[in-house]
């Protein structure tokens, strides 16, 4: 069953030396539960595709179908809704909301879309090796801590498309490893389809699939 | 607290258990009419202290070389706070006058309110003189002078008695109400009056005749009555009829009138015999058009205000104003009626 | 959503309670001081309006004895037979109390705020029940009688019926004045044809309270606004730093799907909330402040007007709301361009530092013009400027392009410091300084504001002082002044004064219309006391030649500015006319003067007797008064030496700016606060300005020390700047606000040391807000300035 088809996507910024185009025709398609890694030199657009399919910029061209409707379609309030129950992001600086306790920041986005299942949160909690951080604030966890706890919020409402921008390019080696362990294996267990931007070729290897950006156009 | 709303604490005029102008309160301490009255001239046209209020009140219907139609009110109230008098400040004896004039399109009015006991006001009995501040009416009853003044009016007139008094209800013993109520009540219809009408546009010579009424008492209505509607016709074949009606808040009315032919011989009239219906109301809701009807002196006339407009918008409120009336009659007279606020 | 989101967003308050309380406190200061104000100005007018429509003399024409004394009752009662509407009055002192007897018939206010009826017996009022209205304040000391509270009389005041007014004064028959009714019936009588010993006396008095007293209010006011515009500044830094704190967060929230709208309504209403509870506690605030002020007002008022105020303070609806109103306009004026920008700020963007820099030098280009514009306009407006409105225009444009063109005044001195600095520390410190003022701006201009209002005002306060002590020494130059009881006594006095060689200067005057001002005139005998000691603002030569021989006339100031009157100008007085030899100040004295020759004034006022006299008494005073009294039996209470007077005189005006002083205190204190409460919000972002700085090698104790002299380096500049600004001020209240309101123009004289005082407490302030900031700075543990280098935000 198709989640997500991206049609021909094109978008430029404006820069002092006249436009650039960051995506020029990006096709690809996700299946519901299934992974996919995009990879890619900086500046290949990765990230802006990312920013795209979760509503937080706007296409020039081509269309991004997600649960068969058209987010280039929508107006603000219909892409801020889109993120706050059909998609999950995780940020590379984790943005957590510094002056909420833990257990607040994963039960966020959750209550925000009016889906918070305090048992979910909690058993999300204890399987990102939470549970003794939960009154503390973000400023006093770790930057791996920090990370699952926005890997947890992002879960909470139990999104159908998750998508991460380097979720681990802030975290040292060993603790990116566990990171996107705990990832890996919830976003499976909640059959929630997962586009993952990477620089990393071994982290791209561990998902069902691969797309290699370069100038814009897929590789 | 103004002077005004002074009054209207001690003349309470909303239409409550206390009837019109307190009109109603108990009597405690005051003298009240008795029947079969016998009256002492001239002392009784002097003041009673010991009754409530009392009143000088008289109405004219005026005409000038024209043959235009003008009314005139002259009143001193007498309100008693207690049965007695005493000189200065501490006399428990209010004075209130009442001034009008009125014109087919305008209505003027003043008024003055003066303390007793400091000689600012009041009314002797020999010589007879009724005054307040400048205004005043002075004479034997036979022959007299009347004067008052407005911000933006004034007359002066001298009146001639051409008849005798004339005493309502029971030889001046007037019942207001089934329950009893009463006053002393005697007129003196017959005056021939003329002066001069000092008006904005000018001073206007007028004649015409006159009606003083004298009425004493301490509660002259019931306690469920709210106002009244009082007549005084002249006929044009030398009659006249005093006639009113006392507005009941239970929705019945009470009714008394005195027949006076020309010869001022009188027959009161008792609860009943006078009909008084209204027939149409000015732009302020009050009647000022009547259907006047005494079967037994095959009186049936259509009663209607010279002008609509004629409010006396005094502490106390109410209408006053000349009239003519038409049917089984014709002649003309004066309306007053209280309780429409 | 809406719960979620606002918990997250008021979250931020929890974790920075210090910056929620800059936030609250400085919007509860300013709408305490402003509501303050308001407070007492409406507690004061109210006053007036009681006293007015109680007594409601200077609303009315009067009729009035020709000797000023009671006349029959009887007199009243043929002016009303007669047609004139009028109503008596008597007044008198009743145990220190001034009692008011009306007739409630006629009066033409009726009894003023006094409400006969609900439960009281007229009948008893009337009758002579000796019943007598006053407020709660002055109910107990009225004895003997019964005594009904009318909170809306004015202090000291009671009010009854004129027959008990009679009898408590003991003038039975007797009446005072008449008052004469608006509306009048035509053709009266003539005045001397009804009662030939009464004149008629024309409405007056009230509209010279009202102007007077508006001058106070607004000046009141003024000094309102001006706190309230300072701890606007503060409010308006707190939310400007919380809302830049946030802008992380907020994009956080977008990013998790919360629509920009709701997120802005969220934090209007966040903001909206903040001010209610603020706004609420500010009332509460004003009202202390108010209520410890009002007793200075009421004797300010009753000392410097005659108005006669309540000290008893009641808390009206009108001025909860407009505190409550001035708090959510203060807020969303402070916070209106902090929601802009998070409004236009967009999503991934992240937040830009340098194009931030680049808009707050537009800011300041935009300020700097406005603040051009607004000094060129109140320059303007120092030529033009000739009433009390454009008085207080110039006023505002003054403080307010001052306060605006601040920052870039002391940006310019910095990088000139900067330029010149030799060491590398001193040129760390001024570049560090340069880079710290725009968080401070704010709380510069409010303490620039603070200490300007402060040398503004105490200039006035001072020269109004100097000028009216000279002033008293000039006008009580007599060394004794006595009261005679009759006529007597008046011989006993001249004979006795006459053995002793003693000058004696009658004083007795006439109240007149001199060019549409009410004014007093004075039959004065040629002395060498005028000569000596009577300084003229202007005069022709030999003014009180040609006054005292009859030729002239010499005025006060106030007439010659009320009545355009110069020298030379023809004065109608009585039936005379004569010219304006000379004007003279006259100070805190609010109607006109006109003095007279003695022989003048005799022909023309008749009626008028000197009962009080001024003595020329050498050698001791007290042995004087002993002999005076044991050869004429004038008695002690009868006399009054001139340091009483002036020291009477003195204490009245002391007072009357003991309310501006207080104010101004407090406005120093709340600049101070902003200070304060800035440099804390300051410090945590200073961090990463200050740890290279010490990862370089200089100490924590260094940098605190910097630290706290920036703070003083900043103040003192602030402060010399002020100065100039204060001065200006103080022209402004002297030649153009006073001018206006009170009719005399004061000169005005310098204070250094009093400038330098105020600089040290300027200085005092910046360093107690600073000292604690500093020390926190000197004692921040190592690893949070490592933190720096660790941790990118």
């Amino acid at each position: 069953m198709t989640l997500l088809t991206v049609d021909t996507l094109t978008k430029a910024y404006a820069t002092a030396d006249g436009p650039f185009a960051v995506l020029r025709g990006v096709s690809l398609t996700l299946d519901a539960g299934e992974s996919l890694a995009l990879t890619g030199e900086s500046g290949s657009g990765k990230s802006t595709l990312l920013h795209l399919i979760g509503g937080l910029d706007n296409a020039d061209a081509g269309r991004i179908i997600l649960q068969d409707q058209d987010i280039t379609q929508m107006d603000d309030a219909g892409r801020a809704a889109l993120r706050r129950g059909t998609v999950g992001v995780v940020f590379q600086q984790f943005n957590l909301i510094p002056s909420l306790k833990i257990a607040d920041n994963i039960a966020f986005q959750a209550r925000l879309a009016g889906r918070y299942d305090a048992d979910w949160c909690a058993a999300l909690a204890e399987r990102m090796g939470l549970t003794d951080q939960l009154r503390k604030y973000p400023e006093q966890l770790s930057g791996g801590q920090q990370q699952r706890v926005a890997i947890a919020r992002t879960l909470a409402p139990r999104p159908a498309l998750v998508l991460a921008d380097e979720p681990t390019g802030n975290l040292d080696e060993g603790t990116a490893a566990t990171v996107m362990d705990m990832m890996l294996e919830l976003v499976g267990e909640t059959a929630a389809g997962l586009l993952m931007v990477t620089h990393s070729q071994t982290l791209a290897g561990r998902l069902q699939r691969r797309l290699h950006l370069r100038a814009g156009q897929v590789a | 607290m103004n002077a005004k709303a002074l009054i209207l604490c001690l003349l309470p005029v909303t239409a409550s258990a206390q009837g019109f102008a307190g009109l109603g309160t108990d009597v405690d301490g005051f003298s009240t009419p008795a029947p079969d009255p016998v009256f002492d001239f001239p002392a009784d046209h002097g003041p009673h202290p010991d009754y409530r209020i009392e009143w000088w009140y008289l109405t004219a219907n005026l005409e000038d070389a024209e043959g235009t139609p003008y009314g005139l009110q002259w009143t001193l109230f007498r309100s008693a706070l207690a049965p007695y008098d005493v000189e200065g400040w501490q006399s428990p004896q209010l004075w209130m006058g009442h001034a009008a004039v009125t014109t087919e399109t305008n209505h003027f009015v003043a008024e003055r309110l003066a303390r007793g006991g400091i000689g600012q006001a009041g009314v002797t009995a020999d010589p007879f003189i009724a005054w307040i501040d400048d205004w005043a009416l002075e004479g034997d009853w036979q022959d007299m002078q009347m004067r008052a003044s407005g911000a933006d009016f004034g007359y002066q007139m001298d009146l001639t008695a051409n008849g005798p008094l004339v005493f309502h209800g029971q030889d001046g013993y007037s019942v207001k109400s089934a329950a009893g109520q009463a006053s002393y009540y005697y007129s003196q219809p017959f005056f021939d009056i003329s002066g001069i009408l000092q008006l904005p546009d000018g001073d206007i010579a007028v004649t015409g005749s006159a009606w003083l009424d004298r009425e004493w008492s301490s509660q002259p209505l019931a306690e469920n009555q709210t106002g009244w509607d009082w007549f005084s016709l002249s006929f044009d074949d030398g009659a006249k009829l005093m006639g009113f009606r006392l507005q009941q808040t239970d929705g019945m009315n009470y009714t008394s009138a005195t027949w006076i032919t020309a010869e001022g011989e009188t027959t009161p009239y008792p609860d009943g015999a006078l009909q008084v219906e209204p027939l149409g109301l000015n732009d302020a809701d009050v009647p000022v058009r009547w259907q006047l009807t005494l079967p037994d002196r095959g009186v049936d006339v259509t009663v209607a205000a010279i002008n609509d407009d004629a409010w006396m918008a005094t502490s106390v409120p109410y209408w006053e104003g000349p009239v003519t009336f038409a049917g089984s009659h014709q002649g003309r007279g004066y309306l007053e009626m209280t309780g429409y606020e | 959503m809406t719960a979620a989101a606002f918990r997250a967003l008021l979250s931020h308050w929890g974790r920075n309670p210090l910056q929620l309380f800059t936030l609250l406190a400085g919007l509860a200061l300013a709408t305490g001081l402003w509501s303050g104000v308001q407070a007492i100005n409406a507690e004061a007018r109210a006053s007036y309006d009681a006293a007015a429509n109680s007594i409601d003399e200077g609303r009315y024409d009067r009729l009035v004895s020709r000797d000023g004394g009671p006349f029959a009752q009887d007199i009243y009662v043929s002016l009303r037979r007669a047609g004139w509407q009028v109503s008596p009055m008597v007044t008198g002192d009743l145990e220190g109390v001034r009692l008011v007897g009306l007739d409630a018939l006629t009066a033409p206010g009726g009894m003023g705020p006094v409400s006969l009826g609900g439960d009281m017996d007229i009948g008893a009022f009337l009758m002579g029940g000796v019943q007598v209205f006053a407020n709660a304040a002055t109910a107990p000391r009225l004895d003997g009688v019964e005594v009904l509270i009318a909170d809306d009389l004015a202090d000291g005041t009671a009010v009854t019926d004129i027959g008990t007014a009679q009898d408590l004064l003991g003038q039975a028959g007797l009446i005072d004045s008449l008052l004469v009714l608006p509306d009048q019936p035509g053709n009266l009588p003539a005045l001397a044809q009804v009662a030939p010993d009464l004149t008629l006396q024309a409405a007056q008095g009230g509209t010279d309270i009202a102007g007077l007293t508006d001058s106070f209010h607004l000046n009141l006011t003024a000094f309102g606004l001006l706190s309230f515009a300072v701890g606007i500044f503060i409010v308006h830094g707190a939310i400007g730093l919380a809302f830049e704190q946030r802008r992380g967060m907020v994009r956080t929230l977008r990013a998790l799907g919360l629509p920009l709208r709701h997120l802005i309504g969220l934090m209007l209403a966040e903001l909206l909330v903040f001010a209610l509870i603020a706004g609420m506690i500010g009332v509460a605030l004003g009202y202390a402040i108010a209520a410890l002020l009002l007793p200075d007002v009421a004797a300010t008022l009753r000392g410097l007007y005659g108005a006669d105020v309540s000290g008893n303070l009641q808390l009206r609806p009108i001025w909860w709301l407009s505190g409550l109103g001035i708090a959510l306009a203060g807020t969303l004026i402070a916070g209106g361009s902090a929601l802009w920008s998070i409004a236009k700020m967009p999503l991934l963007a992240a937040a830009q530092p340098r194009a931030l820099a680049m808009a707050a030098g537009r800011r300041a280009r935009w300020q700097l013009i406005v603040a051009l514009t607004l000094l060129s306009l109140s320059a303007m407006l120092a030529f033009t400027a000739d009433g009390l409105v454009s008085g207080f225009a110039m006023l505002g444009a003054l403080l307010v392009g001052a306060a605006f063109a601040l920052p870039p005044v002391l940006n310019a001195v910095l990088a000139a410091a900067s330029a010149r600095a030799k060491s590398v520390t001193a040129q760390w410190f001024w570049a560090d300084s340069r880079q710290q003022l725009p968080g401070l701006s704010l709380a510069l201009m409010a303490l620039m504001l603070a200490i300007a209002a402060n040398i503004g005002v105490s200039t006035m306060v001072s020269s109004f002082r100097l000028t009216f002590t000279g002033f008293l020494d000039q006008r009580l130059a007599s060394e004794l002044y006595v009261t005679t009881e009759n006529a007597t006594q008046t011989d006993a006095l001249i004979t006795y004064a006459a053995t002793r060689d003693i000058g004696v200067l009658p004083i007795q005057s006439a109240d007149i219309q001199v060019a549409g001002q009410p004014t007093e005139v004075f039959g004065t005998r040629d002395h060498a006391t005028y000569r000596d000691n009577w300084q003229f603002l202007q005069s022709t030569p030999g003014a009180w030649d040609a006054t005292f021989a009859g030729q002239a006339v010499v005025i006060n100031e106030q007439l010659a500015r009320r009545g355009d009157l110069s020298l030379g100008d023809m004065v109608q007085v009585g039936a005379l006319t004569l010219p304006v030899a000379g004007v003279y100040g006259d100070y805190g004295n609010p109607i006109g003067q006109v003095v007279l020759a003695e022989a003048a004034f005799a022909a023309e006022f008749p009626q008028v007797t000197a009962r009080q006299f001024g003595l020329r008494v050498s050698g001791d005073v007290s042995d004087f008064v002993a002999d005076l009294t044991g050869a004429t039996g004038i008695g002690p209470g009868q006399t009054i030496d001139q340091a009483g007077i002036k020291a009477v005189s003195l204490a009245i005006f002391e007072r009357t700016f003991t309310v501006t002083t207080a104010l101004n205190i407090l406005t120093l204190a709340v600049a101070g606060f902003a200070i304060l409460m800035s440099l804390l919000t300051l410090a945590a972002m200073r961090l990463p300005q200050l740890a290279p700085a010490w990862a370089m090698g200089m100490t924590r104790a260094k940098l605190g020390r910097l630290e706290l002299l920036r703070a003083v380096m900043l103040a003192v500049l602030t402060a010399v700047l002020a100065l100039p600004l204060g001065l200006a001020l103080a022209w402004v209240l002297l030649a153009v606000v006073n001018v206006a309101a009170f009719g005399w123009r004061l000169p005005m004289y310098l204070f250094p040391l009093d400038y330098a005082r105020l600089g040290g407490f300027a200085l005092l302030a910046a360093v107690l807000a600073a000292g604690w900031p500093a020390w926190r700075l000197a004692r921040t543990p190592p690893g949070d300035l490592l933190k720096v280098f660790a941790n990118e935000r």
